[in-house]
């Protein structure tokens, strides 16, 4: 079975030199997207990514990673959206490139739909009153 | 079938008001038409929830023991600058105003994450307000300086005073530029991508009463989660502009300045707004109710999207030009529908006016009327209309030489 997640992981200093992404690839032959990477030398670093291929070589991988020393967090649960502060006016809607947010036209709330947020986190400046936050 | 405010106010009374949303209203006049819905209905109520810049709050602090007199003095709210200007103990924030050493576009585009408008929130939510102020001494002030936690509970008056509010139809902005610009209109993609908007449309106030023939001054109205009044014509009214045969303006035209007791009003309708790029300001819920006391105010009522047309402009040149052109009129109802082409080219649209919070206060509206505890007033004095002639005119400049 072909699964694809898409999973943050936090570099700690001491592997941010090592060229783990390489190693995800050859050894356990998976497929990655970078979605986002900040990586600054001799500090912590942490990539947004897409990983897919078989079920068998994903868990391989993810093991692999855990061992390295790379604390992995699941994407959908990083931007999330504040309820109490989201007044629903729509400003949201034209700005996110991957359509994670869309008007119901019968409510006109609305809907956050965080399987389909990469976390560029361009939402959560440009919404008016602060209600998308970002959780790494 | 003229009715009075006095009539429906027995009726509400009586609890045999019949009251209808300004949504509602538009299918019950397809059903029944406007003769038989206005002897129905009594009163229609309306809503808008959006950012409205030129709000604020003024306050009565209380005597200090020495004295201080903060007029011609200094005072910060949370760090966010107050207005001295008045006697020792009144101050005013304005929703804009921002700290001292907030970046503000230092690095464009500037997040204007806390400024005036989250102080009244705060505030309003009764959270503690650290009030740091000083003062140049006089005989009968002699006290400079003061530091000291606020809270609302223990203001002598917490007065919510917006100069202008719940404007009659907006502009609708789109950018023509290379570049993503950031305005007080929301982040513009560039190359016309995208297309924001900012009206409650069919819900809003001023588009449900084009001519103010019921909303004037002292009209009461629900602002801010609480109970407010109109004090006088918004700034900027502008009665004055091009109309449809419905009367209702297709420019942005008329306006409000609404004041309340901040005390009783809550945060869920008073929000601290930050715009990208641009600044801070307040989010405002305000409900108008119309009493319909003819037909030909029903029918202004009964208004919907399909007839309400704003003005698409150029926030990248046109706007910051003082420029008049607009790339043409679109109706709420093509806005809504979240698509619409313009110059052949699909571009996809977003509100910065909550729809579903407009409907909520028309709603909670609805219920205090059908509940006795809002009664409808008579407006003391109209609002200037069509006939004052009155425009908004841009400033004369002339320069000073030496």
């Amino acid at each position: 079975m072909v699964v694809s997640k898409r999973i943050v992981l936090h570099f700690p200093r001491r592997v941010v030199e090592r060229p783990i992404v390489y190693r995800l690839v050859k050894d356990y032959d998976l497929e990655f997207n970078i979605l986002k990477a900040f990586f600054t030398p001799e500090e912590e670093g942490l990539m947004v990514l897409e990983l897919s291929g078989e079920q068998t070589d994903y868990d391989k991988g993810i093991n692999y990673l855990t061992k390295a020393g790379v604390r992995i967090q699941s994407l959908s649960q990083d931007v999330i959206r504040n309820e109490e502060r989201c007044t629903h006016c729509g400003a949201c809607v034209t700005i996110c490139p991957t359509g994670a947010f869309e008007l119901d036209p019968l409510t006109r709330r609305i809907n956050f739909y965080n399987e389909k947020c990469v976390a560029c986190v361009l939402c959560i400046k440009a919404c008016p009153p602060r209600a998308m936050e970002v959780h790494f | 079938m003229a009715k009075t405010i006095e009539e429906i106010n027995e009726k509400i009374k009586a609890g045999k008001a019949v009251v209808v949303t300004a949504e509602e209203i538009i299918d019950l006049v397809k059903q029944k038409g406007t003769k038989k819905a206005a002897q129905e209905v009594d009163v229609v109520t309306t809503g808008t929830f959006s950012p409205m810049c030129s709000s604020g709050a003024y306050f009565n602090i209380g005597h200090t023991k020495p004295r201080i007199k903060l007029g011609g003095g200094r005072a910060y709210l949370n760090d966010v600058p107050a207005y001295t200007g008045f006697a020792a103990t009144d101050i005013l924030i304005g929703a804009n105003a921002l700290p001292d050493d907030d970046p503000r576009n230092r690095v464009h585009p500037g997040e204007f994450n806390y400024g005036g408008g989250h102080v009244i929130e705060e505030l309003v939510s009764g959270k503690d307000i650290r009030l740091v102020a000083t003062a140049y001494g006089t005989d009968c002030y002699p006290r400079k300086k003061l530091e000291t936690w606020i809270n609302i509970r223990d203001l002598n008056q917490a007065v919510l005073f917006n100069l202008r509010n719940a404007y009659q139809n907006y502009n609708v902005a789109v950018n023509l530029s290379d570049r993503t610009i950031y305005t007080y209109m929301g982040v513009l993609k560039p190359d016309l991508g995208n297309i924001n908007y900012s009206s409650a449309g069919q819900l809003s106030p001023l588009l449900n009463d084009p001519y103010y023939k019921t909303i004037g001054i002292g009209t009461k109205i629900f602002l801010g989660g609480g109970i407010g009044f109109v004090a006088w014509q918004g700034t900027q009214h502008a009665p004055n502009v091009l109309r449809s045969d419905n009367g209702v303006p297709r420019r942005g035209a008329g306006t409000l300045a609404v004041i309340g007791d901040l005390k009783q009003m809550k945060p869920r309708w008073l929000i601290g707004t930050s715009m990208l790029g641009y600044g801070c300001t307040i989010t405002v819920g305000i409900g108008v109710p119309i009493p319909i006391l003819s037909e030909e105010i029903l029918k202004y009522t009964a208004v919907s999207d399909e007839d309400i047309f704003a003005p698409v402009v150029d926030y990248s040149g046109a706007y910051p030009q003082m420029k008049s052109d607009i790339l043409g009129e679109v109706s709420y109802a093509q806005l809504k529908s979240g698509m619409i082409t313009i110059q052949g080219k699909e571009v996809p649209t977003a509100s910065l006016s909550s729809y579903p919070r407009a409907v909520e206060i028309a709603n909670l509206l609805k219920e205090w009327i059908l509940s006795g505890k809002f009664q409808l007033t008579k407006p003391v004095a109209p609002l200037p209309g069509v006939e004052s002639g009155i425009t908004f005119k841009p400033l004369k400049e002339r320069p000073i030489e030496d």
